[in-house]
């Protein structure tokens, strides 16, 4: 592991098509999840991005940080408007109005955009069968609003509209199984990924751009601003996610699930849960209970992985 | 050009369609715009139309996917009505703010609650400052030259802009008219290939729909409307081109015997003609009146219409929609904005009826133009009239 800082940049690509000079905050996982995902996706890719943390942060006239064709247009409206760049361009490189190439249209939102005001259209193309890549950029709140919580919003955490106080632990669902939503579509590729295991995140988002029909790819992407956790944190906790079971990685391929990365043990969730202020009020009983529910999803994944 | 032929209007908005040689057709169905996109549908499925079509989840997506393609610059087409024109609102602020060049049909419905499939101007009325191009449309032959027309204007790189065509839900969408189709080497001729300028490709990547703070936001706006405005003199042109071309011919304001007439009536849609009927016999009768029609509802055509309606005493607007505790009929409202710094101008009378599709028939047009003289003779304590509703 000495010579990493050798080897590694050999293996990708200098070339950014994620620019910096954007606005993200300091230490943000989105970012740095969007910048490694657009050096695996290259040059022949147009993008549609979804309002949110990384729409604000890319476009404010009259720059961009973007170095492929991008438009965004609204905040619930992403897989519908890449359906409609999807159908153009088969229709015009038909027509032989456009050159033949393969060109990767993509959709970008955050957990927002996906899981709760954009389900329906994502629903909606993916039952369709566009062939398109869908990459929902999970951080786990309405963060370009101020924080405030998502349906992917985890159990027990506290945010701005699912605040801890008196009477509540702050948030009171658990977190919304987007995946497998996505999977119950019977879609050819799903899968979840992370920043902190940048090459296992490119390799899944490559194989989801070579994939014909739709793909979709769910990354977890640390915010410490809305985590409330120190700006140094966004790889340490991205790996905690992964090795306490809380967020683990996998493929869905046409309907097998596959794990990843598995642990001869997992981590508790406490090592995980202490290092970011959204939990801090949580009491022993409550982490307790996530605790459990974490071990048997964990175990669950794990079944379905077995039986492929 | 070919044979006049007896078709359903919806139907002939698809072969239309068809003649234009769309790319992109992207539709949700709602009554009364599913004739349209059934027979779109059915085109498509049979090879006759080499679109793709995107049978999209709901109208919101629907227009949402036209923005996609119409960024990568193909030709793209919709249609809806009613709830469903509510439902893309936002939608439709996009793509006229981003200079998307989509083509839509509405057929014209009354919106919900209580629920009402039927036609009137409701739907319309709450998207007209959407910034798109809008065009009232009065029979069958109207609508069909108008798909061609409007692809022409919206993909004018001057332009840029999309285009509403409104039909009456029902009293036109889904009667059966004679209908003349132009030869496809005319249309292939006045309707070339889209070129639209800056389209979303590797080979030359553009970043749009970036986010506008204050030190930029008002003269993005500014410039879409300065656009808007401008776009009414190549409107113009296409309209004249098209009548030398296809012989039928269009004005931003049609004059039914208003030059010179005392009265006048205005109406928007294909009520006028029924409305022409009983200025007929009116004028039969000895009467001094005349018909003013609206057929560009934006950029609003404030000239002509000035011009149209200076030289009479009375003007009797009639309005499909209600503006819920304000000032009359939407349309009325507009025609007395345009009028009020005239020197000369006619006393304006506001009517609202035929909403949720009740009919209006020749004998209500010639009650609702003898009250509207007698209003204007005497005055009312009412800010409208409302016609033809049990109180
Ligand atoms: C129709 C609509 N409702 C609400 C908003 C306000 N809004 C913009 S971004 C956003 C939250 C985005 O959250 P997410 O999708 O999770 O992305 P993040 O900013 O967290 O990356 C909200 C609520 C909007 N732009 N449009
Ligand atoms: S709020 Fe969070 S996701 Fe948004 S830019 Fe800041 S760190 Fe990144
Ligand atoms: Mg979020």
């Amino acid at each position: 592991m000495q010579n990493y800082g050798v080897y590694v940049p050999r293996l990708v690509t200098k070339k950014d098509i994620f620019v910096s000079g954007h606005r993200a905050c300091i230490g943000c996982g989105e970012a740095l999840a969007v910048r490694l995902v657009c050096k695996a996706l290259g040059q022949n890719t147009i993008i549609a991005s979804a309002t949110g943390c990384m729409e604000i942060v890319s476009s404010p006239l009259p720059t961009t940080s973007w170095k492929v064709p991008w438009i965004h247009t609204l905040f619930e409206n992403t897989a519908a408007v890449a359906s409609g760049i999807e159908s153009g361009l088969k229709m015009l490189m038909k027509k032989g109005r456009i050159a033949q190439q393969d060109i990767t249209v993509v959709a970008m939102a955050g957990d927002g955009g996906t899981s709760d005001i954009g389900l329906q259209a994502l629903s909606g193309a993916l039952e369709r069968g566009h062939n398109f890549v869908y990459l929902c950029f999970d951080n786990e709140a309405y963060m370009n609003t101020g924080i405030q919580r998502s349906s992917s919003t985890p159990y027990g955490a506290a945010t701005t509209t699912s605040p801890a106080g008196k009477v509540s632990i702050g948030q009171v669902s658990w977190k919304k199984n987007m995946p497998a939503i996505a999977a119950a579509h019977n879609i050819p590729y799903v899968a979840t990924a992370c920043p902190s295991y940048p090459f296992d995140m490119m390799d899944k988002v490559k194989k989801a751009a070579a994939t014909p029909g739709p793909a979709y790819v769910h990354i977890l992407s640390v915010c410490p601003t809305g985590w409330r956790c120190p700006t140094d944190l966004a790889i340490k906790l991205g790996r905690l996610a992964v090795e306490t079971g809380i967020f683990p990685l996998y493929e869905v391929e046409n309907g097998k699930y596959k794990l990843n990365f598995d642990f001869p043990e997992l981590k508790p969730v406490t090592a995980y849960m202490k290092l970011q202020g959204r939990f801090r009020h949580l009491s022993e009983d409550i982490i307790e209970k996530i605790q459990k529910r974490v071990t048997a999803d964990y175990a669950e994944l794990k079944e379905r992985a077995v039986e492929g | 050009m070919a044979d006049r032929v007896g078709i359903e209007v919806s139907v002939a908005i698809g072969d239309a369609v068809k003649q234009a040689n769309v790319d992109v057709i992207a539709a949700y169905p709602i009554t009364p715009q599913t004739h349209i996109v059934e027979h779109l549908a059915e085109l498509v499925a049979n090879g006759e139309v080499d679109a793709a079509y995107i049978p999209v989840e709901s109208e919101h997506s629907a227009m949402s996917a036209c923005l996609g393609s119409a960024a990568v610059g193909a030709r793209t087409f919709t249609a809806t009505a009613g709830q469903g024109l509510e439902l893309m609102h936002e939608v439709l602020y996009v793509a006229s703010s981003m200079r998307f060049p989509v083509v839509m049909t509405v057929a014209n419905r009354a919106l919900s609650s209580p629920l009402s499939v039927w036609g009137d101007h409701s739907d319309v009325m709450a998207v007209r400052d959407t910034g798109w191009i809008q065009i009232f449309t009065e029979n069958g032959q109207e609508v069909v030259d108008h798909i061609f027309c409007a692809f022409r204007i919206a993909e004018d790189n001057k332009v840029l802009l999309p285009v509403m065509i409104h039909l009456d839900g029902f009293h036109l969408s889904h009667v059966i008219e004679p209908i003349t189709f132009p030869d496809q080497s005319k249309v292939d001729k006045f309707l070339p290939d889209n070129k639209y300028p800056l389209p979303l490709h590797p080979d030359k990547p553009v970043t749009m729909g970036d986010f506008a703070p204050p030190i930029i936001y008002p003269e993005a706006k500014w410039a879409q409307e300065v656009n808007l405005r401008a776009s009414k003199e190549i409107i113009l042109k296409c309209w004249q081109e098209f009548g030398e071309i296809f012989g039928h011919h269009y004005s931003p304001v049609e004059r039914y015997h208003s030059e010179k007439a005392k009265v006048l009536l205005l109406t928007m849609g294909s009520f006028s003609e029924t409305a022409m009927t009983a200025i007929d016999k009116m004028r039969g009768e000895g009467r001094d009146v005349g018909l003013v029609r609206l057929r560009l509802w934006r950029p609003f055509p404030f000239e002509e219409l000035r011009r149209a309606v200076e030289d009479a005493e009375t003007l009797i607007v009639l309005d499909r929609a209600l503006s819920f505790g304000g000032p009359g009929g939407p349309v009325c409202s507009e025609v007395k904005a345009a009028l009020y710094g005239q020197a000369k101008k006619p006393k304006v009378v506001s009517f609202v009826s035929g909403i949720g599709g009740r009919d209006i028939s020749p004998g209500d047009f010639e009650e609702i133009i003898n009250k509207g003289i007698t209003i204007s003779e005497k005055g009312s304590p009412n800010e409208f009239e409302i016609f033809g509703v049990r109180e």
